[in-house]
């Protein structure tokens, strides 16, 4: 019996250890899997020559880079290691591939933020070519005299509308505005009076809300706790006269006002009020979901960017022709905004590892050369990815093709001042976060809104302060 | 015997023993000291002693998974135990259909806990739709349907161990004390119970353990929306690592102090629960 009492003990205590054990490494053991599958498939063709490893964030282009590895291993004999993170878990994959012995040559950060986590592991690129490339050299994120990511895609970001409803809409002999085209829409009040018109002629418009879903699930969150955050915010540090970019004056703010809470708020309870679901509903909303209510013509306006394309292409049954494609600037109802364009910049920086063999990182480098440079590469880049490069190695006429990006590249030319991504400037995810969270709750309408911008505000000052 | 035991002790327990320090002791210890410095990866720690303690205390998020979890915890053992038992009494009858009724209420138990928490966050929208709300609607929805979900994941389990104690009675006993004119509630008091205490040790140990260190339901169910509400001690552990850049010192320091309350808490049930036990 004793016996049997001493081996029981033993087990429990086992059992409670595997807890531990548990705490210590499931993070790792998490982000192996999940990139176990896509290994697999590069390894195949294991050679001497050397490796380099190129951590990807960006999940739907992945099956491009695959390509584009096979090929520049066939042209240089370097094997181009290709993984990609999940969406939403770049930093949690970073963290462990970096800290294993096979560690990412290129990763990417998002900005000066990013820069502040991985300055240990960032080399300067002040004297390579790539840097050379880049037309507006103060896109790269830099500190002193060193040159630690550089941009390697121009995206842009707006409201993007279906053409042929809103063709529809304006042909109504009862409609309520005096406007005819969607085009003749410039602030935040013609905007709000076609939105709200819309939604009482719904019916009529075959349509279930003028807004796709305000997709608010956990993960799903960002462009509203981001994107849309950053309306306000650019125009607020755009107030601070000391700085001539938002993104500084963001980063040197330690505790922000948001003093224009009450346009984000405008632009926020139009799309919560005018949407294909109700608010208390949203908790369960993906950014999947919103694009294919947007692709099978249930609504007629989604909020999101160029890069949203291939999501609204490939739903199965989807409406929205290339041509109906079209974009609108984010309107929020601050003066003057009949000159705002949709908001455009970046937030992908390549980062070469400080940390690896220093032949390694002349091999990223050349990689990543070759791919912005050479015609091949260029080729890729621009019709296979889809970028709008940063780079002076592309042409006019090596443009993608995709019709949000021709849009956002018309938006850039206009008489317009663009909105600059001032988000790189928010202090950290667990910010965002936490306000995509108060506005969730106040979509479900248990918070008061002066409660979210209290808690805004709080948040980043307690970020901040870290 | 005990001397050739002692001989072949190395060759026998080496193997085990170098897994279990490289699985485990090696990354326990380094977890131990992670949580003493500040880190980005676990290669380059900076030593900055009990700073990170300090923090993780200070946090109001983690002492509201705390309560959660403690909450949770009290719910999900006193409610999964029950039905377990009631499970168990019900097929141990020898009634038709036993072995079916048994194999399908353990069933659950074979699903991974992400598709698990899926499933039910499925299954609980799909009702409070009707009412038009979510999950997220508030933090008692998450609650309890964490609460459902251990319950429907867990009680088969425990029926098991239940039945597999209750079998272990002997019928005499019960003879006699119905010949004695024991009712039937005495004897389950008085009888039943005293028997099967050992499997109650392992019952209350398993959920309770489990319950505490959710974290793969907690995670697929809610996320711990809204507002880190649902969020459990694991998760906002989780969350603490991963969500904030310059934290995972205090990510780690959590998970210690995390290992020391399940520890503690496992040991005491352990303690007490042995003490009832009587021998047969």
């Amino acid at each position: 019996m004793k016996v049997k009492k001493v081996l029981g003990l033993a087990l429990a205590l086992t059992l409670v250890g595997g807890l531990v054990a548990g705490c210590g490494t499931k993070e790792n053991n998490s982000a192996n899997n999940g990139n176990k599958g896509e290994e697999k498939t590069n390894t195949t063709t294991t050679s001497k020559a050397e490796e380099i490893y190129f951590l990807n964030f960006k999940p739907e282009i992945a099956p491009v880079y695959e390509k584009i590895a096979k090929d520049y291993e066939a042209e240089t004999g370097v094997k181009v290691k290709v993984v990609t993170a999940a969406a939403g878990t770049y930093e949690t994959q970073l963290k462990a591939e970096v800290a294993k012995k096979d560690a990412p040559t290129i990763f990417q950060i998002n900005g000066p933020v990013g820069y502040e986590a991985w300055k240990d592991y960032a080399l300067d690129l002040k004297d390579s070519k790539l840097y050379s490339y880049l037309s507006d050299k103060s896109l790269a994120v830099t500190s002193g005299d060193g040159v630690y990511g550089i941009p390697y895609v121009v995206e842009g970001y707006g409201i993007i509308y279906n053409e042929a409803i809103m063709k529809k809409y304006f042909a109504l002999a009862d409609k309520a505005v005096s406007i005819s085209a969607t085009s003749e829409i410039n602030n935040y009040d013609t905007l709000k009076a076609v939105v709200e018109d819309m939604t009482a002629k719904k019916d009529q418009l075959g349509i279930k809300g003028v807004f796709s879903s305000t997709s608010l699930g956990a993960g799903e969150q960002w462009r509203w706790q981001t994107h849309l955050a950053n309306l306000p915010l650019f125009y607020e540090f755009k107030d601070n006269t000391s700085f001539d970019n938002t993104v500084l004056a963001g980063l040197d703010t330690k505790e922000v006002e948001f003093k224009y809470a009450s346009n984000f708020k405008n632009i926020f309870d139009l799309y919560i009020n005018n949407s294909v679901t109700k608010g208390a509903l949203l908790g369960s909303k993906s950014v999947t979901d919103s694009m294919a209510e947007f692709a099978l013509g249930q609504s007629a306006m989604v909020q999101n960017g160029n890069w949203a394309w291939g999501q609204i292409n490939e739903v199965d049954g989807n409406v929205v022709t290339a041509d109906d494609i079209k974009y609108l600037p984010i309107y929020t109802g601050m003066p003057g905004e009949e000159k705002q364009g949709l908001a455009i910049g970046t937030e992908n920086y390549f980062v070469v590892n400080s940390k690896v063999s220093a032949e390694k990182q002349q091999a990223s480098i050349a990689f990543l050369e070759w791919l912005y440079s050479s015609e091949k590469g260029k080729n890729y880049v621009t019709n296979e990815l889809g970028f709008i490069s940063p780079f002076n190695t592309f042409t006019e006429a090596e443009r993608p093709a995709d019709p949000l990006a021709k849009e956002v590249m018309a938006w850039m030319s206009k008489d317009v001042t663009s909105v600059a991504w001032t988000f790189a400037a928010f202090p950290s995810e667990d910010f965002k976060n936490t306000f995509g969270d108060a506005l969730l709750e106040y979509a479900q309408g248990n918070k008061p809104w002066e409660e979210v911008v209290t808690i805004f505000k709080d948040s980043w000052k307690s970020e901040k302060a870290k | 015997m005990q001397k050739s035991m002692k001989k072949y002790f190395a060759l026998f327990a080496l193997p085990t023993i170098l897994a279990f320090t490289v699985a485990f002791l090696i990354p326990f210890i380094l977890g131990v000291y992670l949580s003493f410095t500040e880190f980005t990866t676990v290669n380059d720690a900076k030593w900055v002693g009990i700073s990170n303690y300090i923090k993780a205390f200070s946090n109001q998020d983690f002492l509201n998974a705390l309560w959660f979890t403690i909450s949770f915890t009290i719910v999900a053992v006193i409610t999964i135990n029950l039905f377990a038992f009631i499970i168990a009494m019900l097929l141990t009858r020898g009634k038709k259909g036993t072995n079916l009724f048994r194999t399908v209420f353990f069933m659950p138990n074979l699903i991974g806990g992400i598709v698990l928490g899926y499933i039910w966050q499925l299954i609980i929208n799909g009702i409070l739709f009707k009412f038009d709300v979510t999950l997220t609607f508030a933090a008692k929805y998450g609650f309890w349907g964490l609460v459902v979900l251990m319950n429907w994941q867990l009680i088969g389990y425990m029926m098991i161990i239940y039945v597999a104690g209750i079998q272990n009675i002997p019928k005499d006993v019960i003879e006699v004390a119905k010949i004695d004119g024991a009712s039937r509630f005495q004897v389950l008091r008085n009888v039943t119970l005293p028997l099967i205490m050992p499997a109650i040790t392992i019952c209350l140990f398993l959920s309770l353990s489990n319950s505490f260190k959710l974290f793969d339901q907690n995670l697929a169910l809610t996320a711990g929306a809204p507002s880190k509400q649902t969020a459990m001690l694991a998760l906002d552990i989780f969350n603490t690592f991963y969500g904030k850049t310059g934290y995972e010192g205090v990510g780690q320091a959590k998970a210690v102090i995390f290992f020391v309350l399940v520890a503690l808490i496992a040991l005491i049930q352990l303690v007490i629960t042995r003490r009832k036990e009587v021998e047969n």
